[in-house]
This record gives C-alpha cells, structure tokens and sequence, in this order.
C-alpha cells in the first residue's frame, strides 16, 4: 500500500525502498542526501513507523504499508504542517522539507503536543543546512497548534 | 536613486513564496529528480592516493564488461594553458579546472577522478569503473599547510612558482601567490600601543554541506548541441565552464535549472558536467551522475583550512592603532584559496592607521576548496575578533564598547582600499549592546560571548524581463537559481512597483536559452542587482503603459500617471485603465507588454554582522552547548524578512558548526576518515536553541529599496562569538577549530 493506493512493482533484489520510489515510480519528492541513514532527506513512514527509505530493502515493504510526501496532502487542502511549514517560511532550499514534513508527521502522530524539546528531538535524525532549524521548529510547534484547536481535531481512528 | 517612500505594500512584508508549494508536497524537481527515457547512468573511478603519478590506464576489461557504452580519462580532454574565468578574482583557471574534472598525469588528492563510465545501469557503470586498471606511482603526500610551505616539501606542480614575492623565485614551490596589504607606519604603531595581544589560530577544511548532492543530466545529439539540465548557482557559468572545459561553443549548449537543493558557494563550479556531456556524445545516449555523500566529501567543497597569527596593539582609551596579521589558506590541489578576501576582510571592521596584512595561497593534496558563504571570511574573522575580545578584556573594557570606538563608518578609507558608503556597523553593535540578551544572567559554566563580521556583498552581471500576460497578470524572469527565496523578493519588487498583487506575478529561473546573460547566485547578489534590474523593467512597463494610456486618452504622455496597478489622468479627463485593460488591449497599442534590463550594477552595499552568543561547558565531558543566540544584522532593507531571518539563522548556525563539530579529518595517508554524515557531523536540530535576528535598516544608497545583500556575512562571526563565549564560561581560550569535546577537555585540564 503507497499512500493508501494497491500497488505492484518490480525491483532488483539489492534496490533501496528509496531507489524503488524514485527510479521505479517515479515518486521523486523522497530524496537522497546520503545514502547511508545520516541525512532523513529519504524518511517515509512505514506501518507507522519512521524509516529512512535508503535503509529499507524494496522487497521488505511487501505488504507493509507506505506513507511518503506524496501522499501528505488531501485532493484539495494540504496537510496542517505543509501550511505551516509554507506560512512560517521553515525551508530555503527545500530540498530536506519532505523528509521534515514526513518525521514530523511521524511525531504529531505519536505525541500531538509536544514541547520544543521534544519537536528537536523528534526531528534530530532529519539534516537542513539551509535554516538553522529555527523556523523549523516554530511551524511544527504551530501546526500541533493548529490541529489541537477543538474544530480540528480529528476523531480517533 | 534613493529610498523615498517608506509606507511599502509588499516589500517588507512576509506573503508565502511561490515556489512553496511544489516545495511541500514533493513536486519541486531538484538536480537528480531528471530522467529521460532510456538514459545512461554514469560513474567515476577516483583515485586512492593523494598524490601519485599516473603511468597507465588499461580500459579494455572495463569497455568489455556487458552494458558499458563509453569511457572517458584525462588524454579525452583538450589541454588547456592558463586561462582565468571572467570574474572569478584569480579563482578559476580553466587549465586547473580541467585537470580537477579529470587528472591528466598525476592525481593530487583521494578521490581526484581519474575516469568516467556510462552504462546502461548505474551498477553496470560502478562495476566497470571498478575493473579499470590504473598504475600509480605513488609520491610523498603533503597534508598540512606547515609541510606544504616548508623549503624541501614535495611540490605538487613543478610549474608553480610564487607570485608577489620581493624576488623572482628560482624555483617552483607549493605557495601559488602572497597578497601584502600595508598601510601607516607600523613601527610607530606599536610604540603608540598601552596594551598588545599577538595569537596563533588554526582552523580545519570544512564542508559546504548542502543537503542535495551533486547531479547533472547530459544529452548531446548528433549534431554536438547539448542539453544539461543540473542543479547548480549559475546555469551560465555551468555553460561557459563545461563548453571550455570540453573545447566546445558555450552556444551549442543549453542549459536548464533544476532547483537547487542548497549550494552555500559550493556549487559555483562544475565536476559531473563535463563528464556527462561528454559520455553523452560519445555514447549518443543521454547520460544521468549524481554523486554519493562520499563523493562530495572527498571530491567537492571544502573551503580552507588556515593557519593565522594576528598581533594588535591598543591604547588605553581603546583605540586601535597597530595591527599585523599573518595569514596561510589551504588551496586544496591547485592554487586559488580565497585568501584574497581573507587578507581583505580580515580587519575591515576597523579604522586602523597602522596595518601589515600578508597572507599565502598554498596547495596541498587535499580536494581543492570551493567557495563557501563569505569565501575566506569567517576563519579571519575567527582570528581577529578572538584578539579584539582578549584586547578588550586587558583594557577592562565592554568588548562592544572597543569595537564602537574602532568601528568604520561612512566615509573612512577600509583597509583593502576604497572608501566605505553608507554602512550599518555602529548600528549592529548598539542594537547588541541594547539587546536584553546582552544582560540576562548566566550560570555556572556559562559564559557570554560576542564578535563582528564583515563582507563586501556583490552586484554582477543581470538581465531580467518582466512581462504582462493579458489577464493583467506578470511574469518576472531572471537568470539566477533561487537558492533561499529570492523569486519571492523579485516578485515583491515588481509588485510594488506595478501595483499588484504579489501573487498575480509569477517569477521564473530562465535557462540559458531564454533569458540574457546572468552572473550566478553568489556574492549575496540577487535581492541587490537583479532587483535593480527588476525595479528598473517594472519601471519601464510603467512608463510604456502611461504612454498607451496617453494614446487612448488621446493627452499628452505626462497627464497620465501610474497609481495602484492603475494609469490615470491628472485632469480627470478619463476613466482609469487598469493594468488587466492595458494588457487585454495592447495590440491595438504597440504590442505586447514587456521589457528587459541589463545592468552591472556597482555598490552592493558592505553587510556587518554582530553576534552574541551564550553558553555552557561541562566540565566533565568538554562539551560546549549553545544555550543561547542572537544575529543582529543590516540588511539594507529587508524585502522579505522571514527569508532574511532565514539567511541570517542558517549562516549563524553553519558557524557553529563549523566552530565545535565540523573539520576535515585525514589519516596519515592522506585519506578522509569521516567522508559521511555521520562523522563528519553538522549540527541537528536538538543541539541548538532557537536563533534571535534582529534585522538592521541601513538602506543602501544604491539600491532602489536600500537592499543590501544579507546571505553571506551571517556566518562569519560565529566563531568568534563561540570561542569568546567560551572564554566567559572557563577562562580558557581556544585557538584552534573545532572546538570539539576532546580539544576543550585538554584545555580545562592543562592548568
Ligand atoms: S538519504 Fe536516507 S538518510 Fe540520507
Ligand atoms: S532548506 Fe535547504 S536543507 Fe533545509
């Protein structure tokens, strides 16, 4: 399952989650930064869980379920921290942000309002050389903010 | 020109960009999001020694292996001679950046490519690179700038002899060029001087460390046009490298943009480019690199490591009035460190009469170093502040009381030259002196540190088109990767200017087809000179349409005037036409709404920085944790100020990098040891507090809205600040980067 959707592909047996996404479903809004597990450009979320898809084998998500930026935002809104990561200015370059909006995501839905600390913690295995991580703090903080207001609380599954 | 207005409706303010959301949902294409169908994937055999020469290569197994379509070395290259890039200030040569691209006879660091494959597969492509046969013959390595610059080292390139000696040298040696700047009469100098502080700093190579590595795809057709389409800071200079590079017309090939995913001055200069374009035409194939992490580690980047001894001497009241400074920047494999700007920058904070500034370009077998944010400013700075804060504490004095009573102001002659124009540097130091930080309490271990930075800033060379679209809608066009937001301040200007909505204007990154010429995204040109050049179209538009509207309204030219998105008669003698009726009915009026602009504008307005930073040591471990910090800094005006904080908040925090964790480490064979993220570790987010910015308005005189450049200058205090604040918290002082857990221990313990 990616993104909610049935689907089949073919890969090579040595071929990365990360390299199947991109090189065989053309999904390329996951990105390289390294390779080796350091960076969280690649972070997808798999049966709930955070991982970085350069880590994963593709055979090992048959099966399993996968979450990537792709899938984040709804037909016609975006998710709350796609808003708040565009109304607080949280990327320059942008090329970390779908790897920050997936490991945040991951923590929203584990610990709806977290403290600053927490948010660092949650999103200390994800790179950005461009902000400082600043307003990347400030637009998680923000967007837990928002989807804690009564009207957007979601019911729970 | 000068800023009249101040009631803005858009500069200043902070709308979304529009980049933005292709950026949050994963559709924004970045270098290796390319693909053409049946493309060729590349890689590059690197060499292992840091320094060998090369007696042969054997590619017959490896043109054999199944699915390998063209192979590349050095003897594929034309040889150029000397030959140095249109304002690249003695930076790039053409020959050495050929030889860079591909070794020709020697390799001079781990990882120097020496071939490049195409295959139908990326692993058909690594496994026949891995099967070329290559025959060193291994030579002694030199890795440190004291070896390098030492009579009997072994020397890289035997046709390099020093340039800006007293004498003609004899013979070659591995310093490329000394740079003296003088002024006053030093010796007078040191006898005015109560107190003299004289220190020896180090600081190691450091990595730009953009998130998004490497990557190009290259087709070139039967014909010889080309097609690159690569993340890079300047797609024309991309073309002007590559073609030269290759021996080919720069207008036989066309270069596209990718986003950029982060450059920080690293990607100023090609590596793959070449490469690709020509295994492409070798193989009639389009032809897909991207490096690996490791790649760019061992291969791209760095920006120096130095060696610095700075001397500088006080009166009582504070005034500065002697100063040396010694100064050695490591160059990597071929000549061209940016100890130009380090000599320059080095104590251009400062009205000093008396000044001796001597600083050596050396090569040695490391990557040779690329620009990076402030090129050769932050080590400087590193130096010179440490001094200013030791000065400081021997005259018992604030340290930001000393550095307003030496701070330049308009009019003083800076000492690599000019006189400086309108600068904010007195402003950045009272808004820090006045700052609540600078008085909150501190704790045990903790301590409080400040410096200063300075940077010229740049203009270049731009072209930019604005253009109506007939629903009254714009398109702004420059030639300039947006590296951090800058089509979201282009297009603030515009709208200012027409008096629209900001987000009826689309700006654009032309390729190199598209759009004039553009100097690349460096030198924190952007906002500055292609604003100008935005500013001045959108102006021109102005003019154009109130002439349309003086034909319809059938009045002379200068009873129309443009108001809110609108012309309009001064004597009421029609309704108003709109921009949206202006465009629908231009071709009954001249045609198409449009025009472009070129310029090479002069005075980027010098940038200063002020920073202060906190924090804690623990004794036990050496570890320094930031607790708190805060950027003050003069932006001129700031267009957008969220991405102004950004540049600010992200400068500041490669510093502080750069000051506790971040350094090149070699093993005794010339080997980097941490080529990963993993050891080569840049800051997280849980290391660091939130960064304080407080933006200084001192506009620039020679920008329309006063803009001066803010990306760069960010980052060269922070060392400084972090080895004051260090000093606070221990009495220890560090004069050797990083300021790692390990070196911190070994001075607490060396009481
Ligand atoms: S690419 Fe997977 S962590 Fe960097
Ligand atoms: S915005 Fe560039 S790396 Fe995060």
């Amino acid at each position: 399952m990616l993104n909610g959707d049935e689907i089949d592909f073919l890969c090579n047996d040595y071929q990365t989650l990360l390299s199947a996404l991109r090189d065989e479903l053309g999904m390329i809004g996951t990105k390289e930064g390294c390779g080796t597990g350091d960076c969280g450009a690649c972070s997808v979320i798999l049966d709930g869980q955070l991982v970085c898809s350069c880590l994963v084998f593709a055979p090992e998500v048959d099966g399993r379920r996968v979450e990537t930026i792709e899938g984040l935002a709804e037909v016609d809104h975006l998710h709350p921290l796609q808003d708040s990561f565009l109304e607080g200015a949280a990327f320059q370059c942008g090329v970390c942000t779908p790897g920050f909006l997936m490991a945040a995501k991951a923590l929203l839905d584990r610990n709806p309002s977290p403290t600053e600390t927490e948010v660092r913690y949650g999103v200390a295995g994800n790179l950005c050389r461009c902000t400082g991580y600043d307003k990347i703090v400030r637009s998680i903080l923000d967007a837990a903010a928002r989807m804690n207001e009564p009207e957007n609380r979601k019911e729970a599954p | 020109m000068t800023t009249t207005r101040t009631g803005y409706k858009w500069v200043g303010t902070r709308p979304v960009r529009h980049d933005g959301l292709d950026k949050v949902t994963g559709r924004a294409r970045f270098g290796a999001d390319y693909a053409t169908a049946g493309m060729l994937h590349g890689a590059v055999l690197r060499s292992p020694h840091p320094h060998a020469r090369i007696l042969s290569i054997d590619l017959t197994e490896a043109a054999a292996m199944p699915g390998v379509k063209a192979i590349i070395t050095g003897a594929d290259l034309p040889d150029l001679s000397d030959e140095f890039a249109a304002g690249s200030e003695g930076g790039i040569n053409f020959r050495d950046l050929s030889r860079n691209i591909l070794a020709r006879d020697k390799v001079l660091y781990e990882g120097h490519p020496v071939a490049a494959v195409a295959a139908v597969t990326l692993r058909a492509a690594q496994q026949a690179a891995e099967v070329i046969e290559v025959e060193y013959e291994i030579l002694p390595a030199v890795l440190s700038l004291e070896h390098a610059m030492e009579d009997d080292a072994p020397v890289l390139h035997d046709d390099l002899f020093t340039l800006g000696l007293d004498s003609e040298p004899d013979r070659p040696s591995n310093i490329s060029r000394r740079r003296v700047i003088a002024r006053g009469d030093l010796d007078a100098g040191w006898v005015e001087a109560d107190v003299v502080v004289e220190r020896e700093y180090t600081t190691k190579a450091v990595h730009q460390g953009y998130i998004e590595p490497h990557a190009v795809v290259a087709e070139t057709g039967e014909d010889g046009r080309s097609t690159l389409w690569c993340s890079s800071q300047g797609h024309f200079a991309m073309r002007t490298y590559t073609t030269k590079v290759l021996g080919w017309e720069p207008g036989d090939m066309k270069v596209i943009p990718a986003e950029i995913g982060g450059g920080f001055g690293g990607k100023t200069t090609i590596y793959l480019e070449p490469l690709a374009a020509l295994l492409s035409r070798r193989a009639g194939r389009a032809v897909k690199m991207v490096m690996t992490r490791s790649e760019v580690f061992r291969a791209t980047g760095p920006t120096s490591g130095s060696v610095m001894r700075i001397k500088m001497g006080a009166r009582r009241d504070g005034k500065l009035v002697a100063a040396t400074a010694w100064m050695a920047y490591e160059a990597g494999a071929f000549p061209g460190s940016p100890i130009g700007p380090g000599v320059m920058t080095v104590l251009a904070c400062y009205d000093i009469p008396n000044v001796l500034i001597e600083g050596y370009d050396v090569v040695l077998n490391k990557p040779k170093v690329a620009a990076y944010r402030a090129p050769g400013a932050p080590m400087a700075a590193f130096a010179a502040e440490s001094v200013v804060d030791e000065l400081a504490e021997k005259l018992d004095m604030d340290p930001i009381e000393l550095r307003l009573r030496n701070a330049v102001t308009e009019g003083v002659r800076a000492v690599y030259g000019p006189k400086f124009r309108k600068i904010g540097f007195v402003e950045t130091l009272e808004e820090a002196r006045d700052h609540p930080h600078y008085a909150a309490p501190l704790g045990p271990w903790q301590g409080r540190g400040v410096a200063s930075g300075f940077w010229f800033n740049f203009g270049g060379e731009t072209t930019a088109t604005v253009s109506i679209n007939e629903d009254g809608t714009a398109v702004v066009m420059s030639g300039c990767p947006d590296i951090g937001g800058t089509r979201a301040a282009l297009a603030q200007m515009a709208a200012e200017e027409l008096g629209i909505d900001v987000h009826r204007i689309e700006p654009v990154v032309a390729d190199t087809h598209s759009i004039g010429y553009n100097d690349m995204t460096g030198g924190s040109r952007v906002a500055f000179a292609v604003g100008i050049a935005v500013v001045d179209a959108s102006r021109r538009l102005i003019k154009d349409m109130c002439a349309r509207a003086a034909l319809i309204w059938d009045v002379p030219a200068e009873e129309v005037e443009w108001v809110d998105g609108r012309a309009q008669s001064v004597t009421d003698a029609a309704a108003p036409l709109t921009l949206e009726e202006l465009a629908s009915g231009s071709a009954n009026t001249g045609g198409p709404l449009s025009a472009t602009v070129t310029v090479n504008p002069r005075g980027a307005g010098a940038g200063f920085s002020t920073q202060i930073c906190d924090v804690e040591v623990d004794p036990d471990t050496g570890l320094v944790t930031v607790l708190r910090y805060t950027v003050v800094q003069d932006a001129g005006r700031a267009i957008h100020p969220d991405y102004v904080e950004g540049q600010m908040q992200g400068g500041a925090v490669q510093g502080i990098g750069w000051a506790l964790n971040e350094e090149y480490i070699f093993d005794r064979n010339g080997v980097m040891e941490n080529p990963g993220f993993l050891d080569y570790r840049m800051p997280v987010a849980s290391d660091l507090p939130m960064i304080d910015t407080v933006i200084v308005e001192v506009p620039n005189p020679d920008h329309p809205y006063g803009v001066r450049g803010v990306g760069e200058t960010g980052i060269i205090p922070p060392m400084a600040a972090v080895a004051n604040a260090v000093y606070a918290a221990t009495g220890k002082r560090m004069q050797d980067l990083p300021m790692s857990p390990v070196r911190v221990l070994e001075a607490l313990s060396g009481d």
